[in-house]
């Protein structure tokens, strides 16, 4: 009961009342440190459980990520590769110019999402090049592209800096708050 | 012209607030007065100035200049008059001007201020608030200039990103804008401790207002902005532990653990080399946020427009800023006179378990937001720290100590009784377990640790409650006794008591969200759609039009079992100038639940998908927030923040009866 730490040796000086200050001050950072060490325990562990690793779908295969695992997926929604139906189920394919990588997902997709544009999507790799995606990640700015998707394009040299909407068809000029 | 008055303004501030920075000190070191004085009247220019040029952004924007480049990228001819006013500050050159403008307005208000500060104390303050003011105002300046010219001015603006054509802009920056800039004079107080050499009880009482007004507007800043992600971007959730939020959440705890630590230093004068570093840190952490912010360096979901020029201007500022006071904490701290010596069972020991916990749990948060940052850099993975790692970090280190608050809170200052403590919220104790025990048997085979959340947040309510009550209400006393005594509490016992509730009711409808469903539907008009207590029938679709978008608006009845609440639209615009949709979610309040609709894709045959979502008890997370700050600002009318003189008044503290040590 981690509560009880800074209060518990309290008890203790009421009793006495003989606490010289250097000993108050040692029972103070010894609670603070407590206190500080359950937190690192905490974080360490949620550190292990807890992250999701981002890869391009070049880099699953190159990784060798194994099925099962949790982790984003980005990269652009390949044209004409959106499929609707049935019912909320939606299919399309993600690509970073080199692989392709497929993505079912149920559900509502954000505003943003069109074909061509950059897109995240968080969900769990079934192998091969099928992914299973519980959430698509939504963007404020229609011409923005998420860094790391601009990266995983970047080291697949399809990248030109200020090609913001890639080959998005509507292609307008860039607002000028990103030059 | 007058954009390029704005421009000078801008520029003359910035020569105004060099001789803010320097001169004050160089007087200081001198004992010349006269020369210490100056930063008063320099720090009002400069605010005059800064607001010029504010003012003539705003004329630009309302005459819907397109020759300014800033408004040609962001306001549009057709946009109604409340959002070319706010288009402003909805992108980053004027949000840095209002930023600056808040900054410079705060330094103005130290030099108007009544209170007597001793004046080395007034002219360390104002230089060091200077200096920001210059790094700040040279950044607009050389990286961000909102008045840059474009030549041929285009026809018609881009428009303002349409997320951002909401009430909510108009609200959300300014509030927490002055949150988090307004720590930026506790920093410039601290700086000034630290040259001058001397901390004491004025310094204190000195500095806790302002942090308590920082505090209740970044309260409110970062509740305005969460209910408006909540009902704007159409997931229905209210937080999302994103980087940017992150960036906002971490002054706000260093900043609950300065106001709570100054009180420790003002009535026993302990606690200082502390609430220095913890000023200093607080800033530092709003200087943090203004990074993350800014540079993209984090991916967050709040996508500001980025530049590395500017975030590599932002770090230097921020490494020079954090740096150098750490610096000289390092150097002068160990000179300061030591703080007198307490018990740790007592008021201020418990005010210290709160800073330990508290600054523990920023420091998760810290972490869990750097953490991907400098993993990239090191390994090259790029990794997501998201809600699980949060879940699983920052809540047990807040749960304990929220649980040991009420025992704090009722505890006498010198030297407290861990036992009568205890008693005196048992009772609050009892009835909080019974209504967990009540909520657990009937929400049965549902969440498990909801009911003990909201049991946690009716002892924080009861607890702050059944406190005053504690304080008013003596045995054998008549109403008017009770009313003289409700009279005599000073205003900051009634502040503390709203606080601490607030965060009670914040806790109740956090928990709460546990029981919220979620159901997703593709309905034709007339066919209906059931989550958790709501039931929706969909009436119609139809285009409508605004000024600026065109929309498809459905039309709902809701129920709640056979209650027929008020119908509910939904919608989904399309912007016309950037050809950008955007979903208007349809929220039906029902009493302190909201029943959350908010619409998909059509599907062709005249079908449209539909999402429903029950969000029981949702609005205590925001009314607890305003209950918050709402006890913020009722401790900052107390009246020793009002008396000119530092002054220990009789009623301020009951317990204050010397007790032999």
């Amino acid at each position: 009961m981690s509560a009880a730490e800074p209060v518990e040796p309290a008890r203790h000086v009421v009793t006495k009342r003989r606490f010289t200050r250097k000993q108050r001050r040692l029972v103070l950072i010894g609670a603070a440190g407590g206190v500080l060490c359950l937190a690192a325990g905490l974080v360490l562990f949620a550190l292990r459980d807890t992250i999701v690793f981002f890869y391009g779908p070049t880099e699953i295969a190159e990784k060798g990520v194994t099925p099962g695992t949790r982790m984003r997926l980005g990269g652009l929604v390949e044209q004409g590769s959106v499929v609707r139906g049935p019912g909320q189920r939606i299919v399309f394919s993600i690509t970073d110019s080199r692989t392709v990588m497929k993505v079912t997902y149920d559900g509502l997709l954000p505003d943003l999402f069109r074909e061509g544009q950059g897109v995240v999507t968080e969900g769990v790799f079934q192998g091969g090049d099928q992914f299973r995606a519980d959430s698509i990640l939504a963007k404020h700015d229609e011409t923005y592209m998420p860094r790391e998707v601009a990266d995983t394009l970047k080291k697949q040299g399809h990248w030109q800096p200020g090609d913001a909407g890639a080959s998005a068809p509507q292609a307008k000029p860039a607002p000028q708050a990103t030059q | 012209m007058i954009v390029e008055i704005g421009h000078f303004a801008l520029a003359l501030a910035l020569g105004v607030a060099v001789v803010q920075s320097v001169v004050p000190l160089w007087g200081v070191a001198r004992h010349d007065r006269a020369l210490a004085g100056v930063g008063s009247s320099a720090a009002i220019a400069c605010f005059l100035l800064v607001a010029l040029s504010f003012a003539a952004l705003v004329v630009s924007y309302v005459r819907s200049d397109f020759s300014v480049e800033n408004v040609a990228a962001n306001s549009h001819s057709t946009q109604p008059l409340i959002y070319k006013l706010t288009s402003v500050w909805g992108n980053h050159e004027g949000s840095m001007l209002l930023w600056v403008l808040i900054l410079t307005l705060f330094g103005a208000l130290v030099a108007l201020s009544r209170r007597s500060l001793p004046v080395r104390l007034r002219a360390g303050t104002l230089a060091a608030q200077g200096m920001v003011t210059v790094a700040f105002l040279a950044f607009t300046l050389l990286t961000s200039n909102p008045f840059r010219r474009v030549f041929p001015a285009p026809a018609d603006g881009q428009d303002l990103n349409p997320i951002l054509q909401d009430l909510g802009l108009a609200i959300h920056p300014p509030l927490l804008y002055v949150g988090y800039v307004g720590f930026s004079i506790t920093y410039a107080f601290a700086v000034a401790a630290l040259i001058d050499g001397r901390i004491d009880a004025v310094w204190a009482r000195a500095v806790r207002p302002w942090t308590l007004l920082a505090w209740v507007f970044l309260t409110l800043g970062i509740a305005m902005g969460s209910y408006w992600a909540y009902y704007e971007l159409g997931w229905g959730g209210w937080w999302f532990w994103d980087p940017v939020e992150n960036a906002s959440l971490m002054p706000w705890l260093a900043g609950t653990a300065l106001i709570h630590s100054t009180v420790v230093m003002e009535k026993r004068d302990a606690l200082k080399v502390w609430t220095i570093l913890l000023a200093i840190l607080t800033f530092s952490l709003s200087l943090l946020g203004t990074f993350i912010v800014r540079s993209g360096v984090l991916t967050s979901v709040h996508s500001f427009a980025t530049d590395p020029a500017r975030g590599l201007f932002i770090l230097m500022i921020l490494v020079f800023f954090v740096g150098g006071s750490l610096a000289l904490f390092a150097w002068r701290a160990p000179l300061l006179r030591q703080g007198g010596l307490f018990a740790p069972v007592s008021r201020e020991g418990a005010l210290v378990v709160n800073n330990v916990f508290i600054a523990t749990a920023c420091a998760t948060v810290f972490i869990g937001t750097l953490y991907p940052l400098v993993l990239e850099m090191v390994t090259g993975a790029k990794i997501s720290v998201g809600p699980p790692f949060f879940n699983a970090t920052f809540i047990p280190v807040l749960v304990p100590l929220l649980l040991v608050l009420p025992l704090g809170q009722s505890m006498a200052w010198k030297r407290g009784d861990l036992l009568g403590a205890a008693q005196r919220n048992a009772a609050a104790f009892g009835l909080a377990l019974l209504v967990a025990l009540a909520t657990i048997a009937m929400t049965w085979g549902g969440p498990v640790l909801a009911p003990l959340g909201i049991g946690l947040g009716i002892f924080l309510v009861l607890g702050a409650l059944f406190d005053l009550g504690e304080r008013i209400v003596t045995r054998a006393s008549g109403w008017s006794a009770v009313l003289s005594r409700a009279k005599g509490l000073p205003r900051s016992a009634w502040g503390t008591a709203l606080a601490h509730a607030g965060v009670g009711l914040s806790v109740i409808g956090i928990a709460a969200t546990a029981w919220s469903t979620e159901g997703i539907g593709v309905l034709k008009p007339g066919e209906r759609l059931t989550s958790g207590r709501y039931t929706v029938v969909l009436e119609s679709i139809q285009p409508r039009k605004g000024p600026n978008f065109t929309a498809e608006v459905a039309r709902f009845q809701i129920f709640s079992g056979s209650r027929e609440l008020a119908p509910v639209e939904a919608g989904k615009r399309i912007y016309t100038a950037r050809a950008m949709p955007t979903t208007e979610a349809g929220i039906r309040t029902d009493g302190l639940s909201q029943a959350y609709i908010a619409l998909g894709e059509p599907q062709g045959d005249g079908a449209i998908a539909v999402r429903l979502y029950d969000k029981p008890l949702i609005l205590l997370i925001w009314i607890g927030a305003i209950v918050m700050s709402l006890g913020g600002a009722l401790s900052l009318t107390d009246r020793r923040f009002r008396l000119a003189a530092p002054r220990r008044s009789a009623t301020a503290q009951p317990v204050a009866v010397q007790p032999a040590e």
